[in-house]
């Protein structure tokens, strides 16, 4: 129990850095923009009211935006009962509100769980998913999500899947203006130059960093749910013979997922060979089903 | 003198604000307990009010079976009032009586192709998962309570605020499996 509250307040303390790391990149990203423009403390200011507002949206609404993305649609109880029966029950079982239910119509085996809190939660997954697996091994799945709910992963995992779109788009920009813009930084002093500089390292940075911290995290995170989950349902075994299932399924989610949500799935969307173990978001899967075989 | 004043205070300080949040958080947790036993309260209440709808729609088709159905309806009885190791009993009985009835109801055919059954019957294997679960939570939070009241120092302060160890919801070795349910 006590390790569940750290992985809560680690995650809530990771989306805090993460949200603060984007504001200081858009602002100096503003700030080389507006040496092109002529007034560079006006576009640095801009810059950080824009990032400002903006993750407060992306905070309220990322996990509207990712549904979106995905194609989900909101399951209904009389379609979906089973669905419904399991999710409650799991919701029971962790001490967390009723998520709300999504369902991608797509025949391939994959799920994910968003939101930025426990009360504001949803759980998406595929009809693919729903007409495979029986019971114990949706119950396994869903006990999975449930976990990535109840650490607040999914808050993390949310900030990290929109501003990274947004991150990218806007250094790609930025890397544009500075190639092709008139500038006028000759009449100004050094200090800008070296603005210039940072704003430039981190444009180019930033996109990887991003990058490479939703690599560092995320797979660590889902043996952390695999584990969690289990406790959950007491039958590690249920999702273990779900990931075994998902495993020998050769239909990857390609057209409801991208770069930016891939590391929200329960298993990585896209194809699962030729993956190297470094680059990939998501840790192997014979490893998870050997971990949970073993508990 | 001026001090060692200082430094008593301090301690005293301390002391209080430790007994204070031991408080707060022996409360909390004893309102998690209340909260979690109400959650298999729900659950209980909403199978009770299933079984007369299943007796209804299966009367009809099972005429020599009638003992399975009294057994429920006998047990149901039980369910709604007395203490929490008579309540536990009750609704052990009734997941018994339910497993015999859907056991004894793959004998017709035509009962299992009847819609009515087939929603009824997955209404009550759910319901049947969140009681397991509520309790299983249930359980969980009364061991962390339970755990936190006995062990050192949290123990001093509980004994004196009068927070007493809560009953684990238990279950009949024999009710360990889950109910078989085919679909």
């Amino acid at each position: 129990m006590a390790e569940m509250f750290s992985e809560v307040n680690r995650n809530k303390w990771n989306s805090f850095f993460l949200i603060s790391i984007f504001i200081v990149i858009i602002t100096f990203i503003g700030l080389g923009l507006g040496n092109f423009w002529g007034n560079i403390y006006a576009g640095a200011i801009l810059a950080a009211i824009f990032a400002f507002f903006y993750t407060l949206i992306v905070f309220n609404t990322g996990d509207k935006m990712i549904l979106s993305m995905s194609g989900a649609k909101e399951a209904k109880k009389q379609d979906y009962p089973h669905l419904y029966h399991s999710v409650e029950g799991l919701a029971i079982a962790a001490g967390i509100p009723m998520p709300k239910i999504y369902v991608i119509e797509d025949s391939a085996l994959n799920a994910f769980a968003t939101g930025k809190n426990p009360e504001k939660a949803s759980i998406t997954v595929t009809t693919g998913l729903l007409n495979k697996l029986n019971r114990q091994e949706l119950e396994g799945v869903i006990a999975h999500e449930m976990s990535h709910i109840k650490n607040y992963d999914i808050r993390f995992m949310m900030l990290t899947a929109v501003l990274v779109g947004i991150t990218v788009l806007l250094s790609d920009f930025f890397l544009r203006s500075l190639l092709y813009g008139k500038g006028n930084s000759n009449d100004r002093g050094n200090v800008n130059a070296i603005f210039i500089i940072v704003g430039l390292v981190l444009a180019i940075l930033a996109p990887i960093i991003v990058e490479l911290i939703k690599l560092a995290i995320s797979r660590k995170r889902e043996y952390m749910a695999d584990a969690s989950g289990a406790i959950l349902t007491r039958y590690p075994e249920g999702l273990a013979s779900a990931l075994e299932k998902i495993k020998s399924d050769p239909d990857p989610l390609v057209d409801h997922a991208n770069k930016a949500t891939a590391h929200l799935f329960i298993s990585n969307p896209f194809s699962r060979k030729n993956m190297s173990k470094l680059w990939s978001t998501h840790p192997p899967i014979d490893e998870r089903i050997k971990r949970l075989r073993a508990m | 003198m001026v001090n060692s004043l200082l430094i008593g205070l301090i301690v005293l300080g301390v002391l209080v604000l430790w007994v204070i949040l031991i408080f707060n958080s022996l409360v909390r947790l004893r309102y998690k307990v209340k909260n979690a036993w109400s959650q298999i309260d729900v659950q209980l209440k909403r199978r009770y009010d299933l079984i007369p709808n299943l007796i209804e729609t299966v009367k009809g088709y099972m005429k020599h079976e009638r003992e399975v159905l009294t057994e429920i309806t006998n047990a149901r009885a039980n369910l709604v009032s007395g203490s929490l190791k008579d309540r536990a009993k009750a609704s052990n009985q009734i997941t018994d009586a339910l497993k015999s009835v859907f056991a004894v109801a793959e004998n017709y055919p035509k009962l299992q192709a009847s819609e009515n059954f087939k929603m009824l019957q997955e209404e009550l294997a759910g319901t049947e998962n969140k009681i397991s679960y509520s309790r299983q939570y249930y359980n969980d939070i009364v061991m962390n309570y339970n755990t936190k009241i006995h062990v050192f120092p949290s123990n001093m302060a509980a004994g004196i605020m009068g927070f007493k160890e809560e009953e684990f919801f238990k279950t009949e070795e024999k009710e360990k499996e889950p109910v078989k349910v085919k679909f």
